[in-house]
């Protein structure tokens, strides 16, 4: 069939590689808690993308397995930050992490 | 499909992709003008229902009117809200078409006519379907107006909320089918001699209510009705803009209605499909020579209406119909004596439509019946009776399949039983939220 | 060029350059609109490895669910102010170079190691034909354990959320 060539492992280590550092730029430097947390979820997704690649070097579904778990975990972190981040937010009308700094002396 | 053969002008390696691009050019060729028919043919139903006559003016029996429509709409000025997020503004409906329309590349309209038989086609319609709803929210937001926001996450909490019990009351189905194939669905109908609606009917209500709530239909159609909210996400686009989610709106209706057909109404076979009695002396099925009948008795119909019109375009539009009536008839009977693929692409074709065409006839019959739903009823309707009920119907009808797979009862019996058991849990569900709703507003009124 | 390539090459550019979208941009829509954009090209790369399931899972659940929420919460802590604000913290230098540190290290052991991953040979690696089934093979007999513990896990966040988000506790 056209197009059935494999593709060597190390282009998607690589990809999930460049996604992977685009997240932790993403947390380290922003100052809004929403993007830091959608980094965060960029961040599974690279690691997501790592897993489905050696599933499909391996020839079993263990990967994808794992991945959904990723997906799952992914979906309930994203419930719970993002109701702490409302709630943050009627209280203290931000959403900016340098002015989350009332537990400081 | 394989009975088709390619012309050897077209090179083998582009071959597989030849047939799926010309369905897909035809589909969205075609979706457009039938979108502005099946609204036209909404006005005529409203009217009829509410003892009128609908548009009548623009050709004849208004027939022109979504040409008109459409010249209109591409004519307006192109208007842009103050402050507005130009880019989503643009984008937003340009989602909700081009997901609408991507939809239909898994749809199976015939067993000759499908873009992709993917191995997770139903799950495919799902995902893009749920990615409408950006559409939406983008669009109410980038509009820089209190009643387009407003509308637009009213609306996608409405279709979130919705899609869950939806997909719940196919997955009740998907159980009888054990495939994710489209073609194999309906495959799997065949194979049981019957159509699945038989087997889980409150599946088939589940996701009728779901596919409505879906499309936001009346009576689910809060976020975009004109008394409420002026008109929600849409408010702030005009012309051409609102076109595109004019389409997107009616070719979601068309796809609900494909998954309902497929899932539930046996796709393209015809009813009874494994009763082959033929005609004394020929090779023609009696149920497949049918269809052919009953046209030939409307056009008959039809032809002696004709003279009693009382204006002389009306006696020609209804000769015309007759003629149409005619001509499908003896198509649908020439097609039973040419080779079998033909004959089946045909009939399933014209199946799939009826019952397409069948299924969108009672959407637009409860729009014109019920009153809206407030939003918070709604919204209690969703995740109070409609999601516990499509998780007891899963449960109930997982349960009989196990049962008439161990033990070996009939699958009828368990099914059935099944359905009984589910509906007892619906009307405790439906009893104990009005007695919750009672005493609420008791509690209130203290 | 085979169709595998060109595939990778184009989910991966737009996986990529909507990534870097996503963090640069001063409007949280925009961000917004960027990650679901890398969320679909990643399900394109899923669909190209020929996880047909992951493919619409990813699509159904993190597009039409989890991005859904994120959009929604945006809209209800959209403030002006932070539009204006200033968007990037004081440690984005450091933070910028410890990270390309991090990835230079990744990139070097890549390189160090290609070559040498002990794959099954070719004709053995052959993913089965009905990716759907497999995996809830998987799932539901070697995996249910995890699975179960997932189920409590959404249970519990759904509690979380809920009482996060509610007005009067």
């Amino acid at each position: 069939m056209p197009g059935n060539a494999m593709i060597a492992p190390d282009y998607y280590l690589l990809l999930s590689l460049a996604l992977f550092t685009i997240g932790v730029i993403g947390v380290l430097t922003r100052r809004n808690v929403i993007i830091m947390l959608m980094s965060i979820e960029l961040i599974l997704n690279a690691v997501n993308i790592n897993l489905m690649a050696f599933s499909r070097y391996y020839g079993t579904v263990d990967g994808q397995v794992f991945a959904i778990f990723v997906i799952t975990d992914a979906a309930a972190e994203a419930a719970v930050g993002l109701g702490i981040i409302l709630a943050f937010f009627r209280n203290r009308e931000t959403v900016l992490a340098d002015e989350m700094d009332m537990l400081k002396w | 499909m394989s009975h088709l053969t390619m012309p050897h002008l077209i090179p083998t390696s582009i071959q597989p992709y030849v047939l799926p691009v010309l369905w897909g050019v035809v589909i969205v060729a075609v979706l457009p003008l039938l979108a502005g028919y099946i609204v036209l043919l909404e006005r005529k139903v409203m009217a009829d229902m509410q003892a009128r006559l609908g548009p009548m003016r623009v050709g004849p029996h208004g027939l022109l009117q979504p040409i008109a429509d459409a010249v209109k709409l591409l004519l307006k000025e192109d208007i842009i809200p103050h402050d507005a997020d130009r880019l989503m503004f643009w984008v937003a409906p340009l989602i909700s078409v081009t997901m609408a329309l991507l939809a239909y590349a898994a749809m199976p309209f015939g067993p000759a006519f499908q873009i992709a038989d993917l191995n997770v086609g139903l799950l495919f319609i799902l995902a893009i379907s749920s990615l409408g709803i950006y559409g939406i929210v983008l669009g109410g937001w980038a509009s820089n107006s209190h009643y387009s926001l407003l509308g637009a996450l009213r609306s996608a909490a409405q279709l979130v909320s919705y899609e869950t019990a939806a997909g719940l009351g196919l997955v009740s189905a998907l159980l009888l089918a054990g495939s994710l194939s489209m073609r194999e669905i309906v495959q799997a109908q065949y194979d049981q001699g019957e159509w699945f609606v038989f087997s889980v009917p409150i599946g088939f209500f589940i996701y009728l209510v779901g596919s409505i709530a879906e499309t936001n239909r009346a009576p689910f159609d809060l976020p975009e009705a004109e008394s409420e909210l002026v008109a929600g996400y849409m408010t702030e686009y005009s012309g051409f803009r609102w076109s595109l989610y004019f389409l997107a709106e009616y070719a979601n209706m068309i796809i609900v209605a494909g998954i309902a057909t497929t899932l539930f109404l046996g796709g393209w076979l015809r009813p009874f499909p494994r009763f082959n009695d033929r005609l004394p002396g020929t090779s023609v099925e009696i149920l497949d020579a049918l269809p052919s009948l009953v046209f030939l008795g409307v056009a008959a119909y039809c032809f002696w209406l004709a003279p009693k019109q009382p204006v002389k375009i009306q006696k020609l539009v209804m000769g015309l119909v007759g003629g149409l009536c005619v001509a499908l008839a003896a198509a649908l009977a020439g097609s039973l004596f040419a080779p079998d693929a033909v004959r089946l692409g045909v009939h399933g074709g014209f199946w799939f439509m009826a019952k397409v065409m069948a299924y969108l006839y009672a959407f637009l019959w409860i729009r014109f019946t019920f009153p809206r739903y407030r939003f918070d009823q709604l919204m209690r309707l969703g995740w109070r009776f409609l999601i516990p009920l499509a998780l007891v119907n899963l449960i109930a009808v997982a349960v009989a399949l196990v049962v008439s797979q161990e033990w070996g009862w009939h699958p009828r019996v368990t099914t059935i039983l099944a359905t009984l058991a589910t509906l007892s849990v619906a009307v405790w569900l439906a009893s104990s939220d009005e007695k919750h709703e009672t005493a609420i507003r008791t509690a209130d009124g203290e | 060029m085979a169709l595998s390539y060109i595939l990778f090459a184009f989910f991966a550019t737009v996986a990529v350059v909507s990534a870097i979208l996503m963090v640069t941009r001063r409007n949280i829509v925009h961000s917004a609109v960027s990650l679901i954009t890398t969320l679909l090209a990643t399900a394109g790369i899923f669909l190209q490895l020929r996880g047909e399931f992951l493919f619409v899972v990813q699509i159904i659940l993190y597009v039409g669910g989890i991005m859904v929420l994120f959009v929604f919460v945006i809209m209800l802590v959209n403030l002006d102010i932070s539009l204006r604000s200033v968007q990037f913290n004081r440690q984005k230098w450091v933070a910028g170079v410890l990270a390309l540190v991090l990835g230079a290290q990744v990139v070097f052991a890549v390189w160090l190691g290609s070559g040498t991953l002990r794959l099954p040979p070719r004709h053995l690696a052959v993913m089965p034909a009905r990716n759907t089934e497999a995996v809830g093979q998987a799932l539901f007999s070697q995996y249910i354990l995890p699975f179960e513990i997932a189920s409590v896990l959404l249970l519990v966040a759904m509690i979380g959320a809920v009482v996060m988000a509610k007005r009067r506790v």
